[in-house]
C-alpha cells in the first residue's frame, strides 16, 4: 500500500474522532453550565472546556473571555481554529477523497455526506436546540463512519491504518478529558460525595456514554477514584486507555504479521500496553493523576510519531 | 436545413429505436419525472462525481448536469462505428509511431512536415525513444457527431489523456437506479466492464523487463485537478494505485512508489498528468505534479507511460484535416469514418474562401479545445466576425475552417419541458498489444442552451447515458 494512502486513513479517522470527542466536550459544558452554582462549583465550565480541547492559545487570541457562545462558536467552526469541528469534517473527507480507492463507498458516502450536510447547516448563533441537534449529528457522523467500516471494509492494512488513527486519537482524548476533569475537581483531597462533584463526575460520564456502564461495573455511587480506574484501566470500557492500548497493540501486531517486519512503533506499543497493565490505583492516586496523564499523553504522542516514521511517509 | 432529432427524425415520427422510450416518459406523470430528475442529481451529488471549476472559491464542487432522456444507437449503426473507430485509431497508431521514427508519411507528400515540427505537441525526445509494444494512443476518444439517419462525422480526435469515461459507467448507473422498468424492456449492450477492459490493455503493453503480473498505476495530479473523480473512480475499479508524483521515484532507471512495505515496482503508469509536467528534468523544471528521473526510466524500456508521450502530434485539427490520408497511407483503406469537410486556412486559396464565406462557417484554433477560441459563424455578430477575420489574416496557420453542421438533437428535459438539445457522442478505444477493445455506446455530451452547438461541460454542457441497443438493423432507420 502506498505511503501516502495510509497516512490519509490514519488521519482520516483521526479527524472523525477529533470531531467526535469536540462534540463531546461540548456536551460535557451545556450540561454543567445548566445546574446552578451551587451543584456545579465556582470553576468555569468554557474555560476547561477550551483547555480540554487543547486550543486555549488559539481562544484566547481570538476572544477575550470564555464564555459559552464564544467558546462554542470556536469550537464548532472557529476561523482560527485549525481543529474546529467543520476543519475536522472537512479534513476527513479531503482524505477520504484523496484515498477513495482505499476505502468503501459506503465509507466515503458518510463522509460525504456529513461535508454536505455541514455546508447546509448555519454555524454561528446556533440557538439550543440547533447546538444540541447539531453535537448529535457529528456523534452520528461518528458512529456511522465506525460502524460503517467495521461493517464494509477488508481486514488488510488499509483497515488497520485507519484503525490506528482512531485509536491513537481516542487515547488522547481520553486521558485529555480526565485530566483537565480532575484537575479542576480535586486540587486537594476534598472530601467526596457532595452535590458539586458528583454532577461533574456524572457529566463527565454521560458525556463518554459511560454513565450507565459505570453502574453496571461498579454498582456504587460515583467515587472520583473509581472513575479513573474505569476510564484508565477497565478493559470493559472501550474508551479506556487499557483498551485503545490493547487494541493498538493488535492492530501493530497484524501489521508486523503481514510484512514480516517489526519496527519502533510495535515496542513502543508493547511497553506501555505492559505498563497500564501492572498500574495499581492506589499507586495511581499517591503519585499523582496529573503527572501519570501528562506522561501518558507523551507516550502516546511519541507512538503516533513512530508510527508516522515507520510507516506513513 | 431542420436539425435531425434522434428520437422523432426529420418528420416528427417517433423512430421505432425510441418507441418504447417516448411511450414511457409520454405515460409517466410530470411529478415522477420531477422526482426522478431530483434523485438523479442527488445520486451524483451523494457518490461525489463532482468537478472543479478553476477560479471558483475552495470547496465549490459542481455536478454536471445529467438528462434522464437516454440517447439510444442500433447496435447495427454501432457496429459500422466501432469498425471505423478502430481503422481510425490504428491509422493514428501508425501515424505516431511514424512520426517519430522514418516519417515515411512526409516523405510520400501526406503530410506537410513543418505542420509536424512546428506542433508543440510534438516532442523531440520520442524520436530517440520506442515504447514497448509500438503503441502510442492507447487510450483514445473519438468525437462523433451526427447529422442525419446514416450520417456520423468524427468531429475532433482526443489521442492525449481523454476524460469522460467515468460518466459513462457513472450515468448507466444512475439510470439502473433509477429507471429499472423502463431499462427491463430494451435488451443495452453493458458498459461496466470498461474498468477491466483498461486494465488488460494497460497489461498488455507492459515493458519486457516486468515480471509476470505487472504492476499497474494511475498517476493523477491530485484531488484538487478537475478530473480527479474519474482518476480515483477508474483506479479503483481496476483495484490499483492512485498515485501522484511525490509517490514515485526512479533509481538506477527503474520507477518505484513508496508503500508501507518500501519500495515495490512500477511497470505500467496510466498517466492523467499532461506531458510539460511529467518529469521536471526533461520539461517543466517547476513541476511538482511529476517524476525525476521518468524519461530515462522510459528511455530504458523500464516503464510504459499510456499514452505515451507525445501523441498530442495526432490530435490537433490541423492534422485532422489529413487524416482521411492519413488512414488510407496507413491501411490502404478508405478510411470507414467521415471527416468533416475542412478549410485550411494556412492554404492561400482556401484562406479566401473562408474569409470570404465566414458567416456560415465555423472557424477553429488548431490547439483550442474546451469549446474556447472559436467562431460560429452564423451565430456570431457582424463585428464578432470581422474581429475575428482579422485574427485568421494575422495568423491564418493557426486556424481552419469548417462548415455549420446541423447536429443531430435528442430530447432533453429543461425548464420549459421536453425540447431538442444537440448532442455529441464521446466513444473510447482501448488500444493494447493483443486487440483493440471498444465498449459499446460512449459519452453523449448535451449543449443544454437552446440552439447552442457547443457541449463542453465549461460551457453549460451537460450528459446522457447513451444505450446501444440490440435491435435488428432495420429498426434504426427511420
Amino acid at each position: 500500500m502506498l505511503a501516502r494512502t495510509a497516512d490519509n486513513l490514519f488521519w482520516l479517522s483521526r479527524y472523525v474522532e477529533r470531531a467526535e470527542s469536540l462534540a463531546r466536550i461540548l456536551d460535557v459544558a451545556l450540561r454543567l453550565a445548566t445546574l446552578p452554582s451551587a451543584y456545579a462549583g465556582s470553576s468555569n465550565e468554557w474555560e476547561s472546556a477550551i483547555d480540554t480541547a487543547a486550543c486555549s492559545q488559539a481562544f484566547y487570541a481570538a476572544y477575550p473571555i470564555a464564555n459559552e457562545k464564544n467558546v462554542t462558536e470556536f469550537i464548532i467552526a472557529g476561523e482560527t481554529n485549525p481543529s474546529s469541528i467543520r476543519r475536522c469534517i472537512e479534513n476527513a473527507r479531503h482524505n477520504a477523497r484523496a484515498v477513495r480507492t482505499a476505502i468503501t463507498t459506503e465509507v466515503w458516502e458518510i463522509l460525504n455526506d456529513a461535508w454536505n450536510q455541514l455546508q447546509r447547516i448555519k454555524l454561528k448563533n446556533m440557538n439550543g436546540q440547533e447546538l444540541t441537534r447539531f453535537l448529535s449529528f457529528v456523534k452520528e457522523v461518528s458512529l456511522r463512519f465506525d460502524g460503517t467500516a467495521y461493517r464494509t471494509m477488508l481486514r488488510t492494512d488499509h483497515y488497520w491504518f485507519q484503525r490506528l488513527g482512531m485509536f491513537i486519537e481516542r487515547s488522547d482524548n481520553t486521558a485529555r478529558l480526565l485530566d483537565v476533569k480532575y484537575h479542576v475537581l480535586l486540587p486537594e483531597q476534598e472530601p467526596v460525595g457532595g452535590g458539586l462533584d458528583y454532577f461533574q463526575w456524572s457529566a463527565l460520564l454521560r458525556s463518554l456514554s459511560a454513565l450507565n456502564s459505570y453502574h453496571l461495573i461498579y454498582r456504587e455511587g460515583i467515587k472520583p477514584w473509581l472513575v479513573a480506574d474505569f476510564l484508565i484501566l477497565r478493559s470493559e470500557q472501550p474508551r479506556s486507555l487499557i483498551s485503545t492500548y490493547k487494541n493498538l497493540n493488535e492492530v501493530l501486531d497484524l501489521l508486523s504479521e503481514r510484512y514480516g517486519r517489526q519496527g519502533p512503533s510495535q515496542r513502543l506499543v508493547r511497553s506501555t500496553f505492559a505498563d497500564l497493565q501492572n498500574v495499581d490505583t492506589d499507586r495511581l492516586f499517591q503519585q499523582g493523576l496529573h503527572e501519570f496523564l501528562v506522561a501518558f499523553l507523551g507516550e502516546n504522542n511519541r507512538l503516533g510519531m513512530a508510527i508516522s516514521e515507520q510507516y506513513l511517509q | 436545413m431542420a436539425a435531425f432529432d434522434e428520437m422523432r427524425g426529420h418528420d416528427d415520427a417517433v423512430r421505432p429505436v425510441y418507441r418504447d422510450i417516448a411511450e414511457w416518459f409520454e405515460a409517466a406523470p410530470q411529478e415522477l419525472i420531477t422526482s426522478r430528475k431530483a434523485e438523479a442529481e442527488a445520486f451524483f451529488r451523494r457518490i461525489g462525481i463532482t468537478f472543479a471549476v478553476y477560479g471558483d472559491e475552495q470547496g465549490a464542487e459542481r455536478i454536471i448536469p445529467f438528462d434522464i432522456l437516454p440517447r439510444v444507437i442500433t447496435s447495427g449503426e454501432w457496429a459500422r462505428l466501432a469498425e471505423g473507430l478502430e481503422q481510425r485509431v490504428r491509422a493514428i497508431n501508425a501515424f505516431i509511431g511514424d512520426v517519430y521514427g522514418a516519417r515515411e508519411v512526409v516523405k510520400a507528400g501526406i503530410v506537410p512536415e513543418d505542420l509536424i515540427l512546428a506542433n508543440p505537441a510534438f516532442r523531440p525526445e520520442m524520436t530517440r525513444i520506442k515504447p514497448p509494444k509500438d503503441i502510442y494512443a492507447h487510450i483514445a476518444g473519438i468525437d462523433m457527431v451526427r447529422t442525419g439517419p446514416d450520417e456520423f462525422f468524427v468531429l475532433e480526435d482526443n489521442a492525449r489523456t481523454p476524460s469522460g469515461v467515468s460518466y459513462m459507467l457513472e450515468n448507466r448507473e444512475a439510470m439502473l437506479r433509477l429507471f429499472p422498468e423502463l431499462l427491463g424492456r430494451q435488451k443495452i449492450k453493458p458498459v461496466d466492464q470498461y474498468p477491466e477492459e483498461l486494465l488488460a490493455t494497460l497489461r498488455s503493453v507492459a515493458p519486457p523487463t516486468a515480471p509476470g503480473e505487472p504492476t499497474v498505476v494511475v498517476l493523477t495530479p491530485g484531488p484538487y485537478n478537475s478530473a480527479y473523480y474519474e482518476h480515483s473512480f477508474l483506479a479503483d475499479r481496476m483495484g490499483v494505485e492512485l498515485v501522484e508524483g511525490p509517490d514515485l521515484f526512479v533509481r538506477g532507471n527503474v520507477v518505484y512508489m513508496r508503500t508501507t512495505e518500501g519500495p515495490k515496482r512500477v511497470d505500467v503508469i496510466y498517466r492523467r498528468v499532461d506531458d510539460e509536467y511529467l518529469d521536471p528534468l526533461t520539461f517543466r523544471p517547476d513541476s511538482t505534479l511529476g517524476v525525476p528521473g521518468l524519461m530515462s526510466a522510459y528511455k530504458a524500456r523500464n516503464v510504459t507511460i499510456t499514452n505515451a508521450v507525445g501523441t498530442g502530434v495526432a490530435d490537433d485539427k490541423a492534422i485532422y484535416s489529413y487524416m482521411p490520408d492519413i488512414v488510407r497511407f496507413f491501411t490502404g483503406k478508405d478510411a470507414m469514418l467521415k471527416n468533416i469537410e475542412t478549410y485550411r486556412c494556412r492554404e492561400p486559396k482556401m484562406l479566401s474562401h473562408v474569409l470570404a464565406n465566414i458567416g456560415e462557417l465555423v472557424v477553429k484554433e488548431v490547439n483550442g479545445s474546451g469549446g474556447y477560441g472559436m467562431l460560429v459563424g452564423p451565430h456570431a455578430t457582424k463585428a464578432q466576425r470581422e474581429a475575428f477575420a482579422l485574427k485568421v489574416k494575422a495568423n491564418p496557420d493557426n486556424y481552419i475552417a469548417q462548415p455549420t453542421l446541423a447536429l443531430s438533437t435528442v430530447p432533453c428535459f429543461v425548464e420549459e419541458g421536453l425540447a431538442p438539445r444537440h448532442v455529441d457522442l464521446r466513444p473510447f478505444v482501448l488500444s493494447g498489444s493483443d486487440k483493440v477493445r471498444i465498449v459499446p455506446g460512449g459519452l453523449t455530451r448535451v449543449a443544454l442552451k437552446k440552439g447552442s452547438l457547443v457541449v463542453n461541460s465549461s460551457q453549460g454542457g451537460g450528459t446522457k447515458d447513451t444505450w446501444v441497443v440490440d435491435a435488428d438493423s432495420s429498426a434504426g432507420t427511420a
